[in-house]
Protein backbone atom coordinates (compact mmCIF):
# COMPACT_ATOMS: atom_id res chain seq x y z
CA UNK A 1 0.00 0.00 0.00
CA UNK A 2 1.49 3.36 -0.91
CA UNK A 3 1.58 6.04 1.75
CA UNK A 4 -0.24 8.58 -0.36
CA UNK A 5 -3.17 6.22 -0.86
CA UNK A 6 -3.52 5.48 2.83
CA UNK A 7 -5.23 8.69 4.04
CA UNK A 8 -7.73 8.43 1.19
CA UNK A 9 -8.52 4.83 2.13
CA UNK A 10 -8.77 5.76 5.80
CA UNK A 11 -11.09 8.65 5.06
CA UNK A 12 -13.29 6.37 3.00
CA UNK A 13 -13.24 3.87 5.85
CA UNK A 14 -14.28 6.43 8.42
CA UNK A 15 -17.11 7.62 6.21
CA UNK A 16 -18.30 4.03 5.85
CA UNK A 17 -18.21 3.43 9.61
CA UNK A 18 -20.06 6.71 10.31
CA UNK A 19 -22.67 5.73 7.74
CA UNK A 20 -23.03 2.30 9.28
CA UNK A 21 -23.82 3.83 12.67
CA UNK A 22 -25.79 6.86 11.51
CA UNK A 23 -28.08 5.10 9.08
CA UNK A 24 -29.73 2.65 11.52
CA UNK A 25 -30.06 5.44 14.10
CA UNK A 26 -31.76 7.66 11.54
CA UNK A 27 -34.19 4.85 10.68
CA UNK A 28 -34.93 4.39 14.40
CA UNK A 29 -35.58 8.08 14.97
CA UNK A 30 -37.88 8.31 11.95
CA UNK A 31 -39.72 5.18 13.09
CA UNK A 32 -40.23 6.43 16.66
CA UNK A 33 -41.25 9.90 15.40
CA UNK A 34 -43.85 8.45 13.03
CA UNK A 35 -45.10 6.18 15.81
CA UNK A 36 -45.45 9.12 18.22
CA UNK A 37 -47.26 11.29 15.65
CA UNK A 38 -49.62 8.54 14.46
CA UNK A 39 -50.58 7.43 18.00
CA UNK A 40 -51.30 11.01 19.05
CA UNK A 41 -53.12 11.90 15.83
CA UNK A 42 -55.27 8.74 15.70
CA UNK A 43 -55.79 8.82 19.48
CA UNK A 44 -54.86 5.15 19.93
CA UNK A 45 -55.64 4.08 23.53
CA UNK A 46 -52.47 3.55 25.58
CA UNK A 47 -53.45 -0.02 26.54
CA UNK A 48 -53.34 -0.94 22.84
CA UNK A 49 -50.30 0.95 21.64
CA UNK A 50 -48.67 3.51 23.93
CA UNK A 51 -46.71 6.40 22.45
CA UNK A 52 -42.91 6.17 22.72
CA UNK A 53 -42.95 9.12 25.10
CA UNK A 54 -45.26 7.21 27.44
CA UNK A 55 -42.98 4.16 27.29
CA UNK A 56 -40.03 6.38 28.16
CA UNK A 57 -41.98 7.78 31.13
CA UNK A 58 -42.81 4.25 32.30
CA UNK A 59 -39.15 3.36 31.96
CA UNK A 60 -38.07 6.29 34.14
CA UNK A 61 -40.84 5.66 36.73
CA UNK A 62 -40.04 1.96 37.08
CA UNK A 63 -36.31 2.37 36.60
CA UNK A 64 -35.27 0.66 39.84
CA UNK A 65 -37.46 -2.42 39.46
CA UNK A 66 -36.72 -2.75 35.75
CA UNK A 67 -32.98 -2.54 36.38
CA UNK A 68 -33.29 -5.18 39.10
CA UNK A 69 -35.09 -7.45 36.66
CA UNK A 70 -32.57 -6.71 33.92
CA UNK A 71 -29.76 -7.68 36.29
CA UNK A 72 -31.57 -10.91 37.21
CA UNK A 73 -32.15 -11.92 33.57
CA UNK A 74 -28.64 -10.84 32.58
CA UNK A 75 -26.94 -12.93 35.26
CA UNK A 76 -29.07 -16.01 34.51
CA UNK A 77 -28.31 -15.62 30.80
CA UNK A 78 -24.58 -15.10 31.26
CA UNK A 79 -24.23 -17.97 33.72
CA UNK A 80 -26.20 -20.32 31.46
CA UNK A 81 -24.11 -19.18 28.50
CA UNK A 82 -20.80 -19.79 30.28
CA UNK A 83 -21.96 -23.22 31.43
CA UNK A 84 -23.16 -23.96 27.88
CA UNK A 85 -19.78 -23.05 26.40
CA UNK A 86 -17.82 -24.99 29.03
CA UNK A 87 -20.15 -28.00 28.83
CA UNK A 88 -20.40 -27.93 25.03
CA UNK A 89 -16.65 -27.70 24.52
CA UNK A 90 -15.94 -30.37 27.16
CA UNK A 91 -18.42 -32.77 25.55
CA UNK A 92 -17.05 -32.01 22.08
CA UNK A 93 -13.50 -32.77 23.24
CA UNK A 94 -14.73 -36.01 24.79
CA UNK A 95 -16.55 -36.91 21.56
CA UNK A 96 -13.47 -36.14 19.46
CA UNK A 97 -11.27 -38.40 21.60
CA UNK A 98 -13.54 -41.42 21.59
CA UNK A 99 -15.69 -42.52 18.68
CA UNK A 100 -17.53 -44.90 21.03
CA UNK A 101 -18.51 -42.18 23.49
CA UNK A 102 -19.58 -39.95 20.61
CA UNK A 103 -21.73 -42.66 19.03
CA UNK A 104 -23.28 -43.55 22.37
CA UNK A 105 -24.08 -40.03 23.59
CA UNK A 106 -24.65 -37.82 20.57
CA UNK A 107 -28.27 -38.99 19.97
CA UNK A 108 -29.14 -37.98 23.53
CA UNK A 109 -27.65 -34.54 23.03
CA UNK A 110 -29.88 -34.25 19.96
CA UNK A 111 -32.95 -35.41 21.92
CA UNK A 112 -32.25 -32.77 24.55
CA UNK A 113 -31.98 -30.20 21.80
CA UNK A 114 -35.10 -31.05 19.77
CA UNK A 115 -37.46 -31.36 22.74
CA UNK A 116 -39.09 -27.91 23.11
CA UNK A 117 -37.83 -26.26 26.26
CA UNK A 118 -41.34 -25.04 27.12
CA UNK A 119 -42.44 -28.64 27.48
CA UNK A 120 -39.61 -29.67 29.83
CA UNK A 121 -39.75 -26.49 31.89
CA UNK A 122 -42.62 -27.48 34.25
CA UNK A 123 -40.90 -30.77 35.04
CA UNK A 124 -37.54 -29.15 35.80
CA UNK A 125 -39.23 -26.51 37.97
CA UNK A 126 -41.05 -29.21 39.97
CA UNK A 127 -37.82 -31.14 40.39
CA UNK A 128 -35.73 -28.26 41.69
CA UNK A 129 -38.65 -26.77 43.64
CA UNK A 130 -40.42 -23.43 43.45
CA UNK A 131 -38.06 -21.92 45.97
CA UNK A 132 -35.20 -22.61 43.58
CA UNK A 133 -36.61 -21.18 40.39
CA UNK A 134 -33.33 -19.50 39.52
CA UNK A 135 -31.59 -22.88 39.34
CA UNK A 136 -34.41 -24.18 37.13
CA UNK A 137 -33.99 -21.21 34.81
CA UNK A 138 -30.25 -21.88 34.62
CA UNK A 139 -30.79 -25.53 33.75
CA UNK A 140 -33.39 -24.71 31.10
CA UNK A 141 -31.34 -21.93 29.51
CA UNK A 142 -28.34 -24.28 29.47
CA UNK A 143 -30.32 -27.03 27.72
CA UNK A 144 -31.29 -24.59 24.97
CA UNK A 145 -27.85 -23.04 24.62
CA UNK A 146 -25.30 -25.86 24.83
CA UNK A 147 -26.13 -27.71 21.61
CA UNK A 148 -24.82 -25.17 19.06
CA UNK A 149 -21.51 -25.08 20.95
CA UNK A 150 -21.33 -28.87 21.09
CA UNK A 151 -22.18 -29.54 17.45
CA UNK A 152 -20.06 -26.69 16.06
CA UNK A 153 -17.02 -27.56 18.17
CA UNK A 154 -17.35 -31.25 17.29
CA UNK A 155 -17.40 -30.34 13.60
CA UNK A 156 -14.46 -27.98 14.09
CA UNK A 157 -12.31 -30.53 15.89
CA UNK A 158 -12.96 -33.00 13.08
CA UNK A 159 -12.11 -30.51 10.34
CA UNK A 160 -8.45 -30.19 11.27
CA UNK A 161 -6.14 -30.41 8.27
CA UNK A 162 -5.29 -34.10 8.03
CA UNK A 163 -1.69 -33.42 7.01
CA UNK A 164 -1.20 -31.08 9.94
CA UNK A 165 -2.32 -33.89 12.23
CA UNK A 166 0.09 -36.27 10.44
CA UNK A 167 2.87 -33.77 10.96
CA UNK A 168 2.17 -33.71 14.68
CA UNK A 169 2.28 -37.52 14.77
CA UNK A 170 5.56 -37.43 12.88
CA UNK A 171 7.07 -35.34 15.67
CA UNK A 172 5.70 -37.76 18.24
CA UNK A 173 3.12 -35.34 19.68
CA UNK A 174 0.72 -36.77 22.25
CA UNK A 175 -3.04 -36.71 21.70
CA UNK A 176 -3.28 -33.85 24.13
CA UNK A 177 -0.65 -31.82 22.24
CA UNK A 178 -2.41 -32.51 18.94
CA UNK A 179 -5.65 -31.32 20.52
CA UNK A 180 -4.23 -28.13 21.98
CA UNK A 181 -1.78 -27.21 19.23
CA UNK A 182 -3.79 -27.87 16.07
CA UNK A 183 -7.28 -29.24 16.67
CA UNK A 184 -8.45 -26.57 19.05
CA UNK A 185 -7.23 -23.59 16.99
CA UNK A 186 -8.79 -25.18 13.88
CA UNK A 187 -12.08 -25.51 15.74
CA UNK A 188 -12.03 -21.95 17.07
CA UNK A 189 -13.94 -20.30 14.18
CA UNK A 190 -16.62 -22.99 14.48
CA UNK A 191 -16.78 -22.59 18.26
CA UNK A 192 -17.13 -18.80 17.97
CA UNK A 193 -19.96 -19.16 15.44
CA UNK A 194 -21.64 -21.59 17.83
CA UNK A 195 -21.18 -19.15 20.70
CA UNK A 196 -22.95 -16.38 18.78
CA UNK A 197 -25.99 -18.62 18.31
CA UNK A 198 -25.74 -19.89 21.85
CA UNK A 199 -25.62 -16.39 23.35
CA UNK A 200 -28.99 -15.51 21.83
CA UNK A 201 -30.42 -18.88 22.81
CA UNK A 202 -29.31 -18.43 26.44
CA UNK A 203 -31.42 -15.28 26.63
CA UNK A 204 -34.37 -16.98 24.93
CA UNK A 205 -34.00 -19.93 27.31
CA UNK A 206 -33.88 -17.71 30.38
CA UNK A 207 -36.96 -15.73 29.28
CA UNK A 208 -39.07 -18.69 28.12
CA UNK A 209 -38.28 -20.64 31.30
CA UNK A 210 -39.34 -17.68 33.40
CA UNK A 211 -42.61 -17.40 31.48
CA UNK A 212 -43.31 -21.06 32.25
CA UNK A 213 -42.22 -20.75 35.87
CA UNK A 214 -44.76 -17.97 35.98
CA UNK A 215 -44.86 -17.34 39.71
CA UNK A 216 -43.65 -14.29 41.58
CA UNK A 217 -40.73 -16.31 42.83
CA UNK A 218 -38.67 -15.17 39.89
CA UNK A 219 -38.04 -11.55 39.21
CA UNK A 220 -36.56 -11.27 35.71
CA UNK A 221 -37.69 -9.21 32.76
CA UNK A 222 -40.05 -11.97 31.61
CA UNK A 223 -41.92 -11.71 34.88
CA UNK A 224 -42.11 -7.91 34.50
CA UNK A 225 -43.78 -8.47 31.12
CA UNK A 226 -46.32 -10.97 32.52
CA UNK A 227 -47.02 -8.71 35.49
CA UNK A 228 -47.50 -5.63 33.30
CA UNK A 229 -49.73 -7.65 30.96
CA UNK A 230 -51.93 -8.78 33.83
CA UNK A 231 -52.35 -5.15 34.90
CA UNK A 232 -52.81 -3.93 31.32
CA UNK A 233 -49.86 -1.65 31.99
CA UNK A 234 -48.77 -1.73 28.35
CA UNK A 235 -46.18 1.12 28.51
CA UNK A 236 -44.33 -0.80 31.19
CA UNK A 237 -44.56 -3.97 29.11
CA UNK A 238 -42.96 -2.14 26.19
CA UNK A 239 -40.24 -0.78 28.47
CA UNK A 240 -39.36 -4.32 29.62
CA UNK A 241 -39.52 -5.55 26.02
CA UNK A 242 -37.17 -2.80 24.87
CA UNK A 243 -34.71 -3.75 27.62
CA UNK A 244 -34.80 -7.38 26.45
CA UNK A 245 -34.03 -6.30 22.89
CA UNK A 246 -31.14 -4.14 24.06
CA UNK A 247 -29.82 -7.04 26.12
CA UNK A 248 -30.04 -9.38 23.11
CA UNK A 249 -28.28 -6.88 20.87
CA UNK A 250 -25.57 -6.31 23.49
CA UNK A 251 -24.92 -10.05 23.80
CA UNK A 252 -24.66 -10.40 20.04
CA UNK A 253 -22.45 -7.31 19.80
CA UNK A 254 -20.05 -8.47 22.49
CA UNK A 255 -19.75 -11.96 20.98
CA UNK A 256 -19.25 -10.58 17.45
CA UNK A 257 -16.50 -8.28 18.72
CA UNK A 258 -14.89 -11.19 20.56
CA UNK A 259 -15.04 -13.30 17.40
CA UNK A 260 -13.42 -10.53 15.37
CA UNK A 261 -10.63 -10.08 17.93
CA UNK A 262 -9.86 -13.80 17.95
CA UNK A 263 -9.89 -14.29 14.18
CA UNK A 264 -8.82 -10.97 12.70
CA UNK A 265 -5.30 -12.11 11.83
CA UNK A 266 -6.02 -15.27 9.98
CA UNK A 267 -9.57 -16.34 9.29
CA UNK A 268 -11.26 -15.53 5.98
CA UNK A 269 -14.40 -14.38 7.80
CA UNK A 270 -12.58 -11.67 9.77
CA UNK A 271 -9.75 -10.65 7.49
CA UNK A 272 -10.31 -7.44 5.57
CA UNK A 273 -9.68 -7.58 1.86
CA UNK A 274 -8.24 -4.75 -0.10
CA UNK A 275 -9.89 -5.68 -3.35
CA UNK B 1 17.44 -44.10 -31.79
CA UNK B 2 19.56 -46.18 -29.49
CA UNK B 3 17.56 -47.05 -26.38
CA UNK B 4 20.61 -48.19 -24.43
CA UNK B 5 21.56 -45.85 -21.60
CA UNK B 6 24.78 -43.95 -22.24
CA UNK B 7 27.70 -45.89 -20.86
CA UNK B 8 28.62 -43.27 -18.26
CA UNK B 9 25.32 -43.97 -16.55
CA UNK B 10 25.85 -46.56 -13.89
CA UNK B 11 23.26 -48.64 -12.15
CA UNK B 12 22.25 -47.46 -8.72
CA UNK B 13 23.57 -50.33 -6.55
CA UNK B 14 26.91 -48.53 -6.34
CA UNK B 15 25.10 -45.81 -4.42
CA UNK B 16 23.24 -48.29 -2.24
CA UNK B 17 26.56 -49.78 -1.20
CA UNK B 18 27.13 -46.89 1.23
CA UNK B 19 25.96 -47.73 4.75
CA UNK B 20 22.19 -47.48 4.44
CA UNK B 21 20.23 -45.04 6.54
CA UNK B 22 16.91 -46.73 5.84
CA UNK B 23 16.12 -50.12 4.33
CA UNK B 24 12.78 -51.35 3.03
CA UNK B 25 12.42 -55.09 2.92
CA UNK B 26 9.47 -56.62 1.06
CA UNK B 27 7.22 -53.71 1.98
CA UNK B 28 3.57 -54.19 0.98
CA UNK B 29 0.53 -52.09 1.59
CA UNK B 30 -3.06 -53.06 0.88
CA UNK B 31 -6.06 -50.93 1.80
CA UNK B 32 -9.16 -52.30 3.49
CA UNK B 33 -11.07 -52.16 0.18
CA UNK B 34 -8.60 -54.65 -1.32
CA UNK B 35 -6.57 -52.18 -3.37
CA UNK B 36 -2.93 -53.17 -3.35
CA UNK B 37 -1.02 -49.90 -3.16
CA UNK B 38 2.45 -51.43 -2.90
CA UNK B 39 3.77 -54.94 -3.48
CA UNK B 40 7.13 -56.25 -2.33
CA UNK B 41 9.12 -53.03 -2.37
CA UNK B 42 12.83 -53.47 -1.60
CA UNK B 43 14.91 -50.37 -1.31
CA UNK B 44 18.00 -49.29 0.53
CA UNK B 45 18.78 -45.61 0.82
CA UNK B 46 22.15 -44.34 1.96
CA UNK B 47 23.40 -41.21 3.60
CA UNK B 48 23.79 -38.08 1.47
CA UNK B 49 21.65 -39.44 -1.34
CA UNK B 50 19.12 -37.31 -3.12
CA UNK B 51 16.61 -39.92 -4.21
CA UNK B 52 13.60 -39.18 -6.38
CA UNK B 53 10.65 -41.55 -6.38
CA UNK B 54 9.27 -41.08 -9.87
CA UNK B 55 6.16 -42.64 -11.31
CA UNK B 56 2.71 -42.16 -12.79
CA UNK B 57 -0.12 -41.22 -10.44
CA UNK B 58 -1.44 -44.23 -8.57
CA UNK B 59 1.93 -45.98 -8.38
CA UNK B 60 2.01 -45.63 -4.60
CA UNK B 61 5.00 -43.30 -4.41
CA UNK B 62 3.28 -41.00 -1.90
CA UNK B 63 2.09 -44.02 0.07
CA UNK B 64 5.64 -45.32 0.17
CA UNK B 65 6.92 -41.97 1.42
CA UNK B 66 4.28 -41.89 4.16
CA UNK B 67 5.18 -45.42 5.23
CA UNK B 68 8.84 -44.42 5.45
CA UNK B 69 7.71 -41.50 7.63
CA UNK B 70 5.86 -43.92 9.88
CA UNK B 71 2.43 -42.61 8.90
CA UNK B 72 0.27 -45.69 8.42
CA UNK B 73 0.88 -49.39 8.97
CA UNK B 74 2.58 -51.83 6.65
CA UNK B 75 0.59 -54.81 5.43
CA UNK B 76 3.80 -56.78 4.97
CA UNK B 77 7.56 -56.46 5.14
CA UNK B 78 9.60 -54.16 7.30
CA UNK B 79 11.31 -50.78 7.34
CA UNK B 80 14.56 -50.48 9.29
CA UNK B 81 16.70 -47.55 10.30
CA UNK B 82 20.03 -49.30 10.89
CA UNK B 83 22.00 -46.35 12.20
CA UNK B 84 19.33 -44.67 14.27
CA UNK B 85 19.17 -44.57 18.02
CA UNK B 86 16.34 -46.45 19.66
CA UNK B 87 13.80 -44.74 21.87
CA UNK B 88 13.13 -46.11 25.34
CA UNK B 89 10.33 -48.32 23.99
CA UNK B 90 12.62 -49.89 21.39
CA UNK B 91 11.12 -48.13 18.36
CA UNK B 92 13.70 -46.32 16.25
CA UNK B 93 13.87 -42.59 16.82
CA UNK B 94 13.11 -41.30 13.38
CA UNK B 95 15.01 -38.18 12.68
CA UNK B 96 12.87 -36.84 9.86
CA UNK B 97 11.50 -33.75 8.24
CA UNK B 98 8.42 -33.94 6.03
CA UNK B 99 7.19 -31.52 3.39
CA UNK B 100 3.71 -32.13 2.00
CA UNK B 101 2.38 -31.20 -1.41
CA UNK B 102 0.42 -28.41 0.29
CA UNK B 103 2.40 -26.06 2.55
CA UNK B 104 0.30 -27.39 5.49
CA UNK B 105 0.90 -24.36 7.68
CA UNK B 106 -1.18 -23.37 10.68
CA UNK B 107 -3.20 -20.40 9.38
CA UNK B 108 -3.68 -18.98 12.88
CA UNK B 109 0.05 -18.78 13.57
CA UNK B 110 2.58 -16.43 12.00
CA UNK B 111 5.67 -17.59 10.13
CA UNK B 112 7.82 -17.66 13.26
CA UNK B 113 5.38 -19.81 15.22
CA UNK B 114 4.85 -22.16 12.29
CA UNK B 115 8.58 -22.85 12.07
CA UNK B 116 8.76 -23.02 15.88
CA UNK B 117 6.20 -25.87 16.07
CA UNK B 118 8.61 -28.87 15.89
CA UNK B 119 10.90 -27.31 18.50
CA UNK B 120 7.94 -26.41 20.69
CA UNK B 121 6.92 -30.07 20.59
CA UNK B 122 10.49 -30.84 21.63
CA UNK B 123 9.92 -28.57 24.65
CA UNK B 124 12.33 -25.87 23.58
CA UNK B 125 11.36 -22.39 24.78
CA UNK B 126 10.72 -19.62 22.26
CA UNK B 127 13.77 -17.80 23.52
CA UNK B 128 16.05 -20.80 23.11
CA UNK B 129 14.55 -21.56 19.72
CA UNK B 130 14.75 -18.04 18.37
CA UNK B 131 18.29 -18.09 16.88
CA UNK B 132 17.63 -21.40 15.18
CA UNK B 133 14.34 -20.21 13.76
CA UNK B 134 15.88 -17.02 12.43
CA UNK B 135 18.68 -19.09 10.85
CA UNK B 136 16.16 -21.38 9.21
CA UNK B 137 14.16 -18.42 7.91
CA UNK B 138 17.33 -16.80 6.58
CA UNK B 139 18.17 -20.07 4.84
CA UNK B 140 14.93 -19.89 2.85
CA UNK B 141 15.14 -16.11 2.44
CA UNK B 142 12.22 -15.20 4.67
CA UNK B 143 13.93 -13.56 7.65
CA UNK B 144 11.88 -10.39 7.12
CA UNK B 145 8.59 -12.27 7.25
CA UNK B 146 8.67 -13.78 10.73
CA UNK B 147 5.54 -11.88 11.75
CA UNK B 148 3.55 -12.50 8.57
CA UNK B 149 0.61 -14.85 8.52
CA UNK B 150 0.44 -17.60 5.90
CA UNK B 151 -2.46 -15.91 4.10
CA UNK B 152 -0.26 -12.91 3.45
CA UNK B 153 2.35 -15.02 1.61
CA UNK B 154 2.53 -16.29 -1.96
CA UNK B 155 2.42 -20.02 -2.72
CA UNK B 156 6.19 -20.20 -3.14
CA UNK B 157 6.82 -18.36 0.13
CA UNK B 158 4.46 -20.67 2.00
CA UNK B 159 6.38 -23.62 0.62
CA UNK B 160 9.63 -22.04 1.84
CA UNK B 161 8.15 -21.75 5.33
CA UNK B 162 7.17 -25.40 5.12
CA UNK B 163 10.75 -26.31 4.15
CA UNK B 164 12.18 -24.17 6.96
CA UNK B 165 9.88 -25.95 9.41
CA UNK B 166 11.00 -29.36 8.12
CA UNK B 167 14.68 -28.42 8.45
CA UNK B 168 14.47 -26.75 11.86
CA UNK B 169 15.09 -30.03 13.71
CA UNK B 170 18.19 -30.62 11.51
CA UNK B 171 16.87 -33.99 10.35
CA UNK B 172 19.13 -36.54 8.71
CA UNK B 173 16.37 -37.44 6.25
CA UNK B 174 14.04 -34.99 4.52
CA UNK B 175 10.93 -36.50 2.94
CA UNK B 176 9.16 -34.42 0.31
CA UNK B 177 5.84 -35.35 -1.27
CA UNK B 178 5.55 -33.54 -4.63
CA UNK B 179 6.31 -30.31 -2.81
CA UNK B 180 6.48 -28.05 -5.85
CA UNK B 181 3.77 -29.64 -8.00
CA UNK B 182 1.26 -26.88 -7.32
CA UNK B 183 3.67 -24.02 -8.05
CA UNK B 184 4.31 -22.17 -11.29
CA UNK B 185 7.40 -23.12 -13.27
CA UNK B 186 9.48 -20.05 -12.41
CA UNK B 187 8.89 -20.51 -8.68
CA UNK B 188 9.50 -24.24 -9.00
CA UNK B 189 12.88 -23.73 -10.69
CA UNK B 190 13.92 -21.27 -8.04
CA UNK B 191 12.89 -23.60 -5.21
CA UNK B 192 14.71 -26.48 -6.94
CA UNK B 193 17.91 -24.44 -6.83
CA UNK B 194 17.30 -23.40 -3.23
CA UNK B 195 16.75 -26.99 -2.23
CA UNK B 196 19.97 -28.12 -3.90
CA UNK B 197 21.86 -25.29 -2.21
CA UNK B 198 20.47 -26.38 1.18
CA UNK B 199 21.27 -30.01 0.49
CA UNK B 200 24.83 -29.36 -0.74
CA UNK B 201 27.58 -29.52 1.81
CA UNK B 202 25.41 -31.31 4.32
CA UNK B 203 25.46 -34.93 5.07
CA UNK B 204 21.74 -35.56 4.83
CA UNK B 205 19.40 -37.51 2.64
CA UNK B 206 16.44 -36.30 0.65
CA UNK B 207 13.66 -38.59 -0.56
CA UNK B 208 11.69 -36.64 -3.09
CA UNK B 209 8.42 -37.78 -4.66
CA UNK B 210 7.69 -36.29 -8.07
CA UNK B 211 5.99 -37.06 -11.35
CA UNK B 212 8.29 -34.80 -13.32
CA UNK B 213 11.16 -36.46 -15.19
CA UNK B 214 12.96 -33.13 -15.60
CA UNK B 215 12.69 -32.20 -11.97
CA UNK B 216 13.93 -35.61 -10.82
CA UNK B 217 16.96 -35.54 -13.15
CA UNK B 218 17.83 -31.97 -12.20
CA UNK B 219 17.75 -32.64 -8.48
CA UNK B 220 18.70 -36.23 -7.78
CA UNK B 221 21.71 -38.44 -7.83
CA UNK B 222 19.41 -41.45 -7.83
CA UNK B 223 16.01 -42.01 -9.39
CA UNK B 224 13.73 -44.86 -8.37
CA UNK B 225 11.09 -45.42 -11.06
CA UNK B 226 7.83 -46.91 -9.88
CA UNK B 227 4.97 -48.58 -11.73
CA UNK B 228 1.28 -48.76 -10.90
CA UNK B 229 -1.26 -51.50 -10.18
CA UNK B 230 0.25 -52.75 -8.01
CA UNK B 231 2.77 -50.13 -6.91
CA UNK B 232 6.30 -51.49 -7.33
CA UNK B 233 9.83 -50.44 -8.19
CA UNK B 234 10.66 -50.99 -11.85
CA UNK B 235 14.01 -49.25 -12.21
CA UNK B 236 16.73 -47.80 -10.03
CA UNK B 237 18.97 -45.33 -11.87
CA UNK B 238 22.00 -43.32 -10.88
CA UNK B 239 22.40 -39.74 -12.11
CA UNK B 240 26.14 -39.27 -11.90
CA UNK B 241 26.33 -35.61 -12.86
CA UNK B 242 28.33 -33.58 -10.37
CA UNK B 243 26.95 -31.00 -7.96
CA UNK B 244 26.58 -28.08 -7.66
CA UNK B 245 24.10 -28.02 -10.49
CA UNK B 246 22.59 -24.82 -11.79
CA UNK B 247 20.42 -23.64 -14.66
CA UNK B 248 23.39 -24.35 -16.95
CA UNK B 249 22.98 -28.04 -16.15
CA UNK B 250 19.63 -28.01 -17.97
CA UNK B 251 21.44 -26.98 -21.15
CA UNK B 252 24.13 -29.66 -21.36
CA UNK B 253 23.73 -32.84 -23.46
CA UNK B 254 24.18 -35.17 -20.48
CA UNK B 255 21.11 -33.68 -18.82
CA UNK B 256 19.06 -34.34 -21.93
CA UNK B 257 20.39 -37.83 -22.20
CA UNK B 258 19.46 -38.59 -18.60
CA UNK B 259 16.01 -37.18 -19.19
CA UNK B 260 15.60 -39.36 -22.28
CA UNK B 261 16.76 -42.45 -20.40
CA UNK B 262 14.52 -41.83 -17.38
CA UNK B 263 11.61 -41.03 -19.64
CA UNK B 264 12.15 -44.28 -21.55
CA UNK B 265 12.15 -46.22 -18.28
CA UNK B 266 8.99 -44.48 -17.21
CA UNK B 267 7.22 -45.32 -20.48
CA UNK B 268 8.40 -48.91 -20.32
CA UNK B 269 6.97 -49.06 -16.80
CA UNK B 270 3.65 -47.76 -18.00
CA UNK B 271 3.63 -50.39 -20.78
CA UNK B 272 3.79 -47.83 -23.52
CA UNK B 273 6.21 -47.29 -26.35
CA UNK B 274 8.71 -44.56 -25.75
CA UNK B 275 7.72 -41.44 -27.70
CA UNK B 276 11.00 -41.60 -29.60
Amino acid sequence: MSTSAEPVAQRADRRLIALRIALPILVGVVFLGTWQILVTWLQVPKFVLPAPSLIATAFVDDFASLMGSLWFTLTVTVEAFILAVVGGVALAVLFSQSEIVATALFPYAVILQVTPVVSIAPLIIIWVGYDNVRVALLILAWIVAFFPVLSNTTLGLRSTDHNLRNLMQLYGASRWRILTEVQFPSALPYLLAGMKISGGLSLIGAVVAEFVAGSGASTGLAWRIIEAGNRLDIPRMFAALALLSVLGIAIFGVLSAFEYLMLRHWHESAVRREN
Amino acid sequence: MDQRPPDHITAAPSLAAKPPIVTLDGVSKAYANGTVALRDVNLSIGRAQFVSLLGPSGCGKSTLLRLIAGLGDLTGGRIDWPGSAKASDGTPKRDLGFVFQEPTLMPWANVFDNVYLPLKLGRLSRKQARPRIMDALAMVGLEKFERSYPRELSGGMKMRVSIARALITRPSVLLMDEPFAALDEITRFRLNDDLLRLWAGRDWTVIFVTHSVYESVYLSNRIVVMGARPGRITADLAIDAPYPRSEAFRMIPAYNEYCRMVSAELHATMGEASPE
